[in-house]
C-alpha cells in the first residue's frame, strides 16, 4: 500500500493565523466606528429630544433655531420644525435628478451604444472629469454664474427669482451627478449581452427599438441602482447648497425662491461659538440621524429593486 | 393570414424526394467576405432552394457563420466586416443601397447557437416581433398569433399556462424553441439556424431536429451545423464549407455517400476537423 505523507509536522501555520487575524481586526475597527458614529448620533439626538419633541420636530412646519441672548427673551427656545429642511432638500435633489438623469442616461447610451471606439475614448474620460471637480468649485459656479443668470433671465421675462434659488443649486447639483449616472449606466449597458442586442436585430428591430425594448429593459436594475445612488448623493451633498441655496428655511415647492437644505443647516448650526448644551446645537445630530435615514431607506429600497429584477430575470 | 397562407402552401404536394432542381430562393455569386484586410471567405456561390433544409458543414473557423450572417446582413454590424460579390433572394439583390435592412431582417429570421430569450415573459418574447412590425391590430390577435407561434416551435404544451413567467426561465431546449418561436411569429420566409443544438442534449436536440423537418413545409432553412448525422437527418442539401472555400454542395444523400471531393470525404469520414 502507498503511504501518503498528511500528518501535521509544522504545527499551526503561523503566518495564516496571523494574516486572518489582522484581517478580522481590520474589519471589526471599521464596523466598531460605523456603529459608533451611529450610536453618538443617535444619542444626541436623543439629548434633542428631550428637549423638542419628536413630532414637533418632523411635523413642524417653521425652523427658526433661535439662541437665547436672554432667558427670558420671546421666542427663546426656536422652532425646529424640519419639513421645510425636507422639502427644500427634496425640493434640490428632485431638480438635480431632472437635470442629470436625462443627460447622463443620454450619454451613457450614446456612449455604450451609438459613439466609435475613438469617440468613446475622448468623452468617457471628459466626462469622468466632471466627476473630478471639487464640489467647492461647483459650489461658486452655481452661485456666482447661474444663481446671476436665473435671475437675470427670470427677471428679463418678468418672474420674481430669490437672488440664491433652488433652481440655481439644483441645476449645478445635477451637472455634478452627470457623471456618476452616465458612467455607472455606461458599465451597465455594456455588460447587456450582445448576443440580446444580435437577436432583436435579427428579428429586424431598428437599433432604437432595440436599445429601447431589450438594452434598456436588460440594464434596468443597474440603472434604477445608479440613479437612486445619484439621489442619496444628492440629498447628501452640502458645499453646492450652502454656497448656492442659501439659508432660508422657506416652505415652498417654487425653484425660483430661496430654500435651505438638511445638509445646509447642519453647516450652519455648528459653525461659530456655539454651546453644547442648547437645543440649537443637539438639533444638528437630530438632522444628521434623519438624514442618515432617509439615505439609508433610500439605499435599502434600490437594493430591493436591484434584487427583485436581478431575481425575475436571470 | 397566416393560418390561409400555410394552407395554401400545404395544399401543394411536400416532396419528399429532395429536389433540388426547384428555382432557389436564395442565390449567392461570388461572395467574398473580410475581417479588415483578412479574407473569411473566397467566392461562394450557393443556390438554396426553397422550402428546403441546406445545412453548412465544414470544419471550425471555415466561414459558416460567416456566410450564414451574410443571407440577413446581420453582419453590417460588425464595422470590420466588409462584404462583396452578390446575394439575391427572391431575385432581389440584398446588398443593393435601396434595400432596408430592417424587412430584411423580418423576412430573414435568425437562431442562434445560445439560446438568448429576452429577460421578458414568455408570451413578450414571441410578441416582440409582431409588435415591433405592427403585424397585429388587437390584444386578441397577438395572442393568437403568440399561440400558434409556439405551438408550431413545439413549446405550447409546456407552457401554456405559463406564458407571463421569464423566457429565461426555462430549460436550454425549451429557450432554444422560444427562440424559433420568436423566429416564426414575424413570420419570415427564411430562418437562418447557427448550430442551434450545440448548448443541447439529444432529446432537446431531437426535438428540434423533428421541428425543423415540420418547419421546412412553410420556411426555407438554412442550417450551420457541426453534427455529420444531424445534417442527414434534417438536410436536403448539403454544402461543405473549408477555409473559406465552397469546397462542394448538392443534395444530402450525395455528399454524404458519394463526395467528389477528397476534403469533403475526410471531412465527413472524421479525418478533418
Ligand atoms: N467578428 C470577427 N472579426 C474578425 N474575424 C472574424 C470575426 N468573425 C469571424 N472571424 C474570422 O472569420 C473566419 C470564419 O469564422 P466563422 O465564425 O464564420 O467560422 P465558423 O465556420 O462559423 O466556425 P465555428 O464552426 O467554429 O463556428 C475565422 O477565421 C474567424 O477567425
Ligand atoms: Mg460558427
Amino acid at each position: 500500500m502507498q503511504h501518503i505523507n498528511i500528518t501535521n509536522t509544522r504545527g499551526p501555520r503561523p503566518l495564516e493565523q496571523a494574516l486572518k487575524i489582522t484581517m478580522v481586526a481590520c474589519s471589526v475597527i471599521a464596523i466598531i466606528i460605523t456603529i459608533g458614529i451611529v450610536l453618538s448620533l443617535a444619542f444626541e439626538a436623543y439629548r434633542f429630544f428631550q428637549l423638542v419633541s419628536l413630532q414637533d420636530f418632523l411635523f413642524g412646519t417653521k425652523w427658526s433655531p433661535q439662541t437665547a441672548i436672554r432667558s427670558d427673551q420671546v421666542g427663546a427656545e426656536g422652532s425646529f420644525g424640519a419639513i421645510p429642511l425636507i422639502t427644500g432638500t427634496l425640493l434640490i435633489s428632485a431638480i438635480a435628478m431632472a437635470t442629470a438623469t436625462p443627460l447622463g442616461l443620454a450619454s451613457a447610451i450614446y456612449l455604450a451604444e451609438y459613439a466609435s471606439p475613438t469617440t468613446r475614448n475622448v468623452v468617457k474620460p471628459l466626462l469622468e472629469i466632471l466627476a473630478g471637480i471639487p464640489t467647492v468649485v461647483y459650489g461658486f459656479f452655481a452661485a456666482l454664474t447661474v444663481a446671476p443668470m436665473i435671475r437675470w433671465t427670470g427677471t428679463e421675462i418678468g418672474l420674481e427669482v430669490a437672488s440664491e434659488s433652488a433652481l440655481a443649486a439644483g441645476l449645478v447639483m445635477g451637472i455634478m451627478i452627470v457623471p456618476l449616472i452616465s458612467s455607472l449606466s455606461d458599465d451597465v449597458i455594456n455588460a447587456v449581452p450582445q448576443s440580446l442586442r444580435d437577436a432583436s436585430l435579427g428579428l429586424g428591430a431598428t437599433k432604437s427599438e432595440t436599445i429601447r425594448r431589450v438594452v434598456l429593459l436588460s440594464a434596468f436594475p443597474g440603472i434604477a441602482g445608479s440613479l437612486l445612488l445619484a439621489t442619496s448623493r444628492a440629498i447628501g451633498e452640502t458645499m453646492i447648497v450652502v454656497m448656492a441655496a442659501g439659508m432660508a428655511a422657506n416652505l415652498t415647492a417654487n425653484p425660483l425662491q430661496a430654500v435651505t437644505t438638511i445638509t445646509v443647516q447642519i453647516v450652519a448650526l455648528l459653525t461659530g461659538d456655539q454651546e453644547f448644551e442648547s437645543a440649537k446645537t443637539l438639533s444638528a445630530f437630530a438632522l444628521g440621524l434623519l438624514l442618515f435615514t432617509i439615505t439609508l431607506v433610500l439605499n435599502v429600497v434600490a437594493q430591493k429593486i436591484v434584487n427583485h429584477f436581478s431575481e425575475q430575470y436571470d | 393570414m397566416n393560418m390561409a397562407a400555410e394552407e395554401k402552401k400545404s395544399d401543394g404536394a411536400v416532396p419528399t424526394v429532395p429536389a433540388i432542381e426547384t428555382e432557389p430562393l436564395i442565390t449567392a455569386r461570388n461572395v467574398d467576405v473580410f475581417y479588415a484586410d483578412k479574407q473569411a471567405l473566397n467566392g461562394i456561390t450557393l443556390d438554396i432552394p426553397a422550402n428546403k433544409v441546406t445545412s453548412l458543414i465544414g470544419p471550425s473557423g471555415c466561414g459558416k457563420t460567416t456566410f450564414l450572417r451574410c443571407i440577413n446582413r446581420m453582419n453590417d454590424l460588425i464595422d470590420i466586416c466588409r462584404v462583396e460579390g452578390e446575394i439575391k433572394i427572391g431575385g432581389q439583390d440584398i446588398y443593393d443601397p435601396k434595400v432596408d435592412v430592417v424587412s430584411l431582417r423580418a423576412q430573414v429570421g435568425m437562431v442562434f447557437q445560445k439560446p438568448n430569450p429576452f429577460p421578458k415573459s414568455i408570451f413578450e418574447n414571441v410578441a416582440y416581433g409582431p409588435r415591433i412590425h405592427h403585424l397585429v391590430k388587437s390584444k386578441g390577435e397577438l395572442k393568437d398569433v403568440v399561440e400558434r407561434s409556439l405551438s408550431k416551435a413545439g413549446l405550447l404544451e409546456e407552457v401554456h399556462d405559463r406564458l407571463d413567467d421569464p423566457g429565461t426561465g426555462l430549460s436550454g431546449g425549451q429557450q432554444q424553441r422560444l427562440c424559433i418561436a420568436r423566429a416564426i411569429a414575424v413570420e419570415p420566409k427564411v430562418i437562418l439556424m447557427d448550430e442551434p443544438c450545440s448548448a443541447l442534449d439529444p432529446i432537446a436536440t431531437a426535438r428540434i431536429e423533428e421541428l425543423i423537418d415540420e418547419l421546412r413545409e412553410n420556411y426555407t432553412i438554412v442550417i450551420v451545423t457541426h453534427s455529420m448525422q444531424q445534417a442527414a437527418r434534417v438536410s436536403q442539401q448539403t454544402a461543405f464549407f473549408h477555409m473559406g472555400n465552397l469546397v462542394e454542395a448538392g443534395k444530402t444523400e450525395q455528399i454524404f455517400t458519394t463526395p467528389q471531393d477528397p476534403r469533403t470525404e475526410s471531412y465527413i469520414t472524421g479525418r478533418i476537423g
